[in-house]
């Protein structure tokens, strides 16, 4: 829609503005398109906050504080959600257990369906812009769409200006030619009136909305819940708000932005022994295109999908490290066997491979989970360890679940991934 | 016994990891419990684990805070589109690098001659503290062994 309405203002009413008023005009809308295009990349690729799920100790831990505090559970029932009662500034909040990551959900945090995962200061899910909102991309969400309705209130109005100077023009110039004469009422110009009319009502609102929440630091999962509204009682307040909008707004949009928790780059292992994991965090990306029909073609479709997101450390030992529940993977055993002759014939930085094979000689073993088509492209971009942005574009690749795994095993290698992490983690 | 890092991977193992969790009180900032649990009651001395605790909590409370450098830092991001970011690190950044060191000191000086081996938070995706117990693979006669699984050399030193 932006892409249209942009295009017709360019089209139609630009050369007409340019040359009457001043060319500064599309130079504006120009320069306001790429930042809105700029926010909006920059809110769909980034990391909005998710917590990564529990590692397997961790949850068996709290699974047993848990029976302890309950007294023992009726075997065989699914027991009720749990929660954790927290008093926050005062007000009290219930933290949830969260079944599928295994963890109490920090306040604030949710977990969505869609990505399935728990995000912090969970927002909204936008299918706008394909990805949780979240603590991380909350500001650029909402520069995207502040920025988005400056865009579409300035096409607006240029649209009508146009339409406007256009029929005091024919009043004046009746000896015109009729196509001339006709060009404001043409259809284009029309179209782009309605479109621009509603969609400038509609980002203006959602615009509204959010300055509104930024200000009394809320979510809207919280907003819409009413869970700090003056209609629950008397004593709700909201216990994060620092009582001052401007200091709301500040602490939003310019606190400093943590880094991301999950390793996008590192494998999620299978819950075969032998497997060792990517060292530093960077992964290899699966074999070359020809020998992914080796694979039994549903189980490689199904393993990449769950790219991306595990290891930062490898694993030495035979430890399954990640207890995937999402992996199903059957007959693993028999994938590994044709999939263990692919080779890593790809962009993988030396460094990685040499360790590999000093420490665990089974490079043959590892992974290859993305060796589908489907992430080819990833491949030339990922390879050099890109500091920036992670564009991965596929939805799929966003939406699966990021086990951060660490069982470091040495020092050295350890101490890397603990760079490379904090490093990539400047998304 | 007193092992240094290096020994404590090759003649320990692992004989279970202690959690210390997440403390909300002061709503979403990043907080650990100081709570001494219990299994650390014969390892090491309470005030030395309260400290290394709360020093870091002192430390994520640092990346955290919000004031006028950070709200420079930001406002400096977004003029230079976050390009800023390609040369320089942001300040959470910077702290958690002296989180990782100051951790890894703790580890070498206090923990791993008692046996203990502290696992840095952020690889935990800011949960837990985790605490890997180790008993010496020699003695451990009496202590049962936890999961075997877990790698000898577990929860890194930072």
């Amino acid at each position: 829609v932006l892409l249209i309405m942009f295009y017709l203002f360019s089209f139609s009413s630009c050369p007409y503005l340019s040359e009457k008023i001043t060319p500064a005009i599309p130079a504006i809308g120009g320069i306001l398109f790429f930042f809105v295009m700029g926010t909006l990349l920059r809110t769909s690729f980034s990391d909005p906050g998710v917590l990564p799920r529990a590692t397997p100790d961790e949850a068996a831990d709290l699974e047993r504080q848990i029976d302890i505090a309950n007294g023992s559970s009726s075997g065989g029932y699914r027991p009720p959600p749990r929660t954790k009662e927290v008093i926050i500034n005062g007000q009290t909040v219930k933290l949830k257990y969260c079944f599928t990551c295994k963890i109490f959900r920090p306040p604030r945090a949710s977990h969505c369906s869609l990505c399935d995962n728990c995000v912090e200061r969970f927002d909204h899910h936008c299918p706008w812009v394909g990805n949780c909102v979240g603590k991380r991309n909350y500001r650029f969400f909402y520069m995207f769409i502040l920025s988005l309705s400056f865009l579409t209130v300035f096409i607006f109005a240029f649209v009508i200006t146009h339409v406007i100077l256009r029929s005091q023009q024919t009043g004046f110039l009746n000896a015109l030619k009729d196509s001339p004469a006709r060009y404001p009422f043409t259809e284009t110009n029309y179209r782009s009136s309605v479109v621009c009319f509603f969609s400038v009502w509609s980002i203006v609102g959602l615009s509204g909305f959010h300055t509104y929440l930024i200000s009394s630091n809320q979510t809207t999962n919280e907003d819409i819940k009413g869970s700090w509204s003056n209609k629950r009682g008397k004593e709700n307040y909201n216990p994060y708000s620092y009582g001052n909008i401007f200091t709301n707004c500040c602490a939003a949009l310019c606190g400093p932005l943590s880094p991301s928790l999950i390793d996008r780059r590192g494998f999620i292992q299978p819950d075969t022994p032998q497997l060792a994991g990517p060292s530093n965090g960077i992964t290899m990306y699966g074999a070359t295109q020809s020998q992914s029909n080796m694979c039994d073609q549903d189980q490689c479709i199904q393993s990449t999908k769950f790219v991306l997101q595990a290891a930062a450390t490898p694993l030495l030992q035979s430890e399954p490290s990640i207890t995937s529940e999402e992996l199903p993977l059957p007959g693993k055993t028999t994938i590994s066997g044709p999939c263990a002759t692919l080779t890593l014939g790809q962009p993988t930085p030396p460094s990685s491979m040499p360790n590999l094979t000093s420490d665990t000689g089974l490079t043959d073993m590892i992974p290859l989970k993305e060796e589908h088509e489907g992430h080819q492209f990833l491949t030339p971009e990922e390879a050099p360890s890109p500091p920036g942005m992670l564009p991965s574009g596929s939805p799929i690749t966003h939406s699966h679940t990021m086990h951060v795994l660490s069982l470091a095993s040495q020092d050295s290698l350890h101490e890397d991934s603990v760079r490379g992490l904090v490093k990539l983690s400047s998304v | 016994q007193v092992h240094s890092l290096q020994e404590l991977r090759r003649s320990a193992s692992l004989a279970t990891k202690v959690f210390v969790q997440r403390d909300y009180s002061e709503g979403t900032t990043c907080q650990f419990q100081t709570k001494f649990p219990a299994e650390l009651e014969s390892r090491i001395e309470r005030q030395l684990f309260e400290e290394t605790v709360k020093t870091l909590n002192g430390f994520y409370a640092e990346a955290e805070k919000i004031g006028g450098s950070s709200y420079l830092e930001g406002c400096l991001a977004c003029a230079t589109a976050y390009f800023i970011f390609l040369c320089m690190e942001t300040h959470y950044e910077k702290v958690l690098k002296k989180i990782s060191k100051y951790i890894q000191e703790q580890n070498e000086k206090i923990y791993a001659p008692r046996g203990l081996l502290l696992t840095d938070p952020l690889e935990r995706g800011m949960r837990v503290i985790e605490i890997s117990i180790y008993e010496d693979r020699c003695s451990s006669g009496s202590s049962s062994s936890g999961s075997s699984s877990s790698s000898s050399g577990g929860g890194g030193g930072g």
